[in-house]
């Protein structure tokens, strides 16, 4: 079963995303920010709070910060501070949370020498990060990687340790994959809150803790079943590098994360947005975590049918921008959704035209494909069948990230019966339809054929245009998800900055030399 | 299951003074309903379902299927006669005065009758640093299905954050040539947040411009009752969405407009 795609036209797009990607790329490499920094911190081996509460990343940076000294980078001064004081990492940084020494008054060190000083630090986390990343990949070899969608489901309960009881339940009921959804304006922190929690609004706070607790209950779960539960949280808003280091210390399998959600859906600065994102996905690149983007988002907002194409045209992008982050397509989890109204003539013609469509194009990324949403009602029967549809398109396009939908969506936040029945309409479909697409083929001038290749040219146009203006004023036009947003405006701004010749970020260099060795 | 070759005994005329939900034949009180229980599923956990229908006033319970969710829960779907009737002429319902419109009902609304944009200035005030509350309000992406006011058409939303001074709130609405302002007060300790919003009333009468804005407070312990004791046109507790704040302050506004 394959659409007859324009293979021209799918190679233009490509290379447009990619001149795109590489116009923010330049500006990137110039640009450091707040978050980038703290990212450091943590990969040395900083952690913990301070008496009040403020995390000692962020002690440290805003200090760096009113000095006006964080251009030169944290490594800088760190290395500096740490040659000359003799001192041990946490001796240092409870002496600069007390104020007692300034870490910006020693010798200043040269590039080589800064590398030298803080390689034993860095190492033990990239250490436990490869640690990690075998773990996983036993586990895997152990059990096998199931074939076929990976059942996703979510738990939000707001406490962490209610959070592992639904975890495990619907683990055991047969989901792969577990999303631990954050409290409700997470994102929009500029710090990460430390130690286990119990407290939130839809969803507790993703701390490094928080990860830890909830990968030894699924690990518990893996062994029992014999089957790899995988973990997925969310490297999105003002702290997106950090939370993917926490994420890579701690075995996280999957990260939400997007080069554009922020900047559109949470008034997240587009600058802040662009430089964050690049150290996360090297980061997640290096822990083998696999990327879920947000692509899903653009139609719960514009119309599905009408907006497909920028859909697609952000999948183009986020691939670029992952790829310039040396992230493998196979850690490419890109995001889609089934969102056309179902009183659409031929609704799902179109919505098996636009998955296959993403197949086609993206063969190796692991797609990830979110049910519906904007038109679930309290018809729950309806419902389920809208669900069966939508499990129906997931396994004849074979998406790997498979979303649950819940017939009680817009009712409730799941009762352990509705994720069951979710499962269970899931397992049913991929086992009966299980050959069903190398069984069929597409009419060459039919219908979804026609969809497609629609899609697909009005995609390739749109990245035309994005190409010429440039990102940074396509958005303030306004071109995905009919959302505005401006080049110096929006949320984290402040703690972007332009790099002095002084600064290194000596982590993201020892990764990324890794990265490119095996590119 | 099987055809139903019961003698039916019961009268099979509508009677509104008994109402009973209906299957296939009047007043047969046919329901359909679904619960789990934190029980093996076995004949013991069966009749502990049937019971709890028969208490709920089912008769002839049926258990139409008992589905084993893990090792201790089970799933029953039950069939079975409602008992008990109610005297439908007897139901008074009042209905609400406002009644909450949707994002698209507040849009056309706006484009039909009150003709212009309104300007909304939200902001989480004084020492709170939460934005939860004033982001599932105004973000784009909303809270619960309910889009934030971002995402309305007509609607001009300026998100503040939190900390924001009153004064610097008040100064935000003048520049903006606001309409209304959202304040917004997650967690307070030892009540500072009632203190921090007679403060905005204060400093908005100093300046004569109280009857300029719409004034509205949200969060988890306001309730309508205490903004207007505190001097505020609406209060917006728990379980409130973007469009329940964005219906009143356009009906109102187009209440304000007719007075002028």
């Amino acid at each position: 079963m394959k659409l007859t795609l324009k293979e021209p036209v799918i190679t233009a797009s490509r290379t447009k995303a990619k001149s795109i990607a590489n116009q923010i790329q330049l500006f990137i490499d110039k640009h450091s920010t707040v978050s980038v920094e703290r990212t450091i911190l943590r990969l040395l081996g900083v952690d913990g709070v301070n008496s009040i509460d403020i995390p000692y990343p962020n002690v440290i940076i805003d200090d760096l910060k009113n000095k006006e000294c964080l251009k030169d980078g944290v490594a800088f001064y760190l290395a500096s501070a740490l040659k000359a004081t003799n001192l041990s990492l946490d001796e240092l940084v409870e002496k600069i949370d007390k104020n007692s020494i300034d870490i910006t008054s020693y010798p200043k060190l040269d590039k080589s020498t800064i590398r030298e000083v803080l390689q034993p630090y860095f190492s033990n986390s990239l250490k436990q990060i490869t640690n990690q990343k075998n773990k996983r990949d036993s586990y895997k070899k152990q059990f096998g990687d199931k074939q076929g969608p990976l059942l996703y489901v979510i738990v939000a309960t707001g406490n962490i340790y209610e959070d592992v009881t639904q975890a495990k339940a619907a683990a055991r009921q047969g989901a792969d994959v577990i999303a631990v959804i954050r409290t409700t304006g997470q994102s929009l922190l500029d710090f990460v809150p430390y130690g286990p929690t119990t407290e939130g609004f839809g969803g507790t706070y993703a701390t490094q803790q928080n990860f830890k607790i909830m990968r030894e209950a699924l690990d518990q779960v893996s062994e029992e079943e014999e089957r790899y539960i995988h973990l997925v949280n969310y490297a999105s808003g003002l702290c997106m590098p950090e939370i993917a280091a926490m994420g890579a210390l701690e075995r996280l399998d999957m990260m939400l994360n997007d080069s554009l959600y922020g900047i559109l859906f949470r008034d997240i600065n587009m600058k802040r947005t662009f430089i964050d994102q690049y150290f996360s996905r090297i980061i997640s690149a290096y822990a083998n975590i696999t990327i879920n983007t947000g692509e899903d988002n653009y139609l719960t907002t514009a119309d599905a049918f009408e907006n497909a194409h920028t859909v697609l045209a952000s999948q183009f992008i986020n691939e670029a921008f992952a790829k310039n982050a040396f992230m493998k397509e196979e850690l490419q989890g890109l995001g889609h959704a089934f969102e056309i109204d179902p009183s659409m003539e031929n609704g799902f013609l179109y919505e098996l035209a636009q998955a296959q469509l993403a197949r086609q194009i993206f063969p190796k990324a692991p797609l990830k494909y979110m049910p519906p949403t904007k038109h679930m009602t309290g018809n729950i029967f309806k419902g389920f069948i809208q669900n069966a549809l939508f499990n129906i398109v997931t396994k004849t396009t074979n998406q790997r990230i498979h979303l649950l939908g819940m017939l009680t969506e817009a009712v409730h936040t799941p009762f352990m019966s509705d994720r069951y029945l979710a499962i269970e309409n899931a397992n049913y479909i991929n086992q009966t339809m299980k050959d069903f697409a190398s069984e069929i083929e597409f009419k060459k001038n039919g219908k979804i054929n026609k969809r497609a290749n629609t899609v697909l040219s009005r995609a390739d146009e749109l990245l035309t245009q994005i190409e010429q203006k440039t990102m940074f004023k396509s958005l303030s036009e306004g071109v995905f998800a009919d959302i505005k947003r401006q080049e110096n405006a929006g949320k984290g701004l402040e703690g972007v900055f332009v790099k002095s010749e002084n600064y290194l970020n000596p982590v993201l260099d020892v990764m990324k030399e890794k990265l490119k060795r095996t590119w | 299951m099987s055809y139903d070759m019961s003698d039916k005994d019961y009268s099979k005329d509508l009677d509104l003074t008994k109402l009973k939900p209906y299957g296939d034949t009047m007043n047969d009180g046919k329901v359909q309903l679904s619960f789990t229980l934190p029980i093996k599923n076995n004949e013991k956990g069966q009749e502990a379902a049937k019971n709890l229908a028969k208490k709920m006033g089912l008769l002839n319970p049926l258990v139409a299927d008992a589905i084993s969710l893990e090792n201790t829960f089970t799933l029953f779907i039950i069939y079975g006669e409602l008992k008990y009737t109610v005297n439908y002429n007897k139901i008074e319902v009042t209905t609400l005065d406002t009644k909450t419109l949707s994002k698209e009902e507040v849009e056309s609304l706006i484009e039909t009758k009150l003709k212009r944009d309104i300007t909304v200035i939200g902001a989480s005030t004084g020492t709170d640093a939460h934005t939860v509350g004033i982001d599932a309000i105004m973000n784009m992406k909303g809270y619960a299905g309910h889009y934030g006011l971002e995402r309305y058409k007509h609607i001009n939303a300026y998100n503040l954050g939190s900390q924001v001074e009153n004064e610097t709130l008040i100064q935000q609405a003048k520049e903006h040539n606001a309409d209304v302002l959202l304040v917004s007060q997650t967690v307070t300790q030892k009540d500072v947040h009632i203190k921090n919003l007679v403060n905005l009333i204060e400093l908005l009468e100093a300046e004569n411009l109280r009857d300029r804005f719409i004034l509205i407070v949200g969060g988890p312990r306001i309730s309508h009752e205490l903004a207007k004791e505190l001097g505020f046109d609406a209060g917006f507790g728990p379980r409130n969405y973007a469009n329940d704040v964005a219906t009143y302050f356009t009906e109102t506004l187009i209440e304000k407009n007719k007075d002028e």
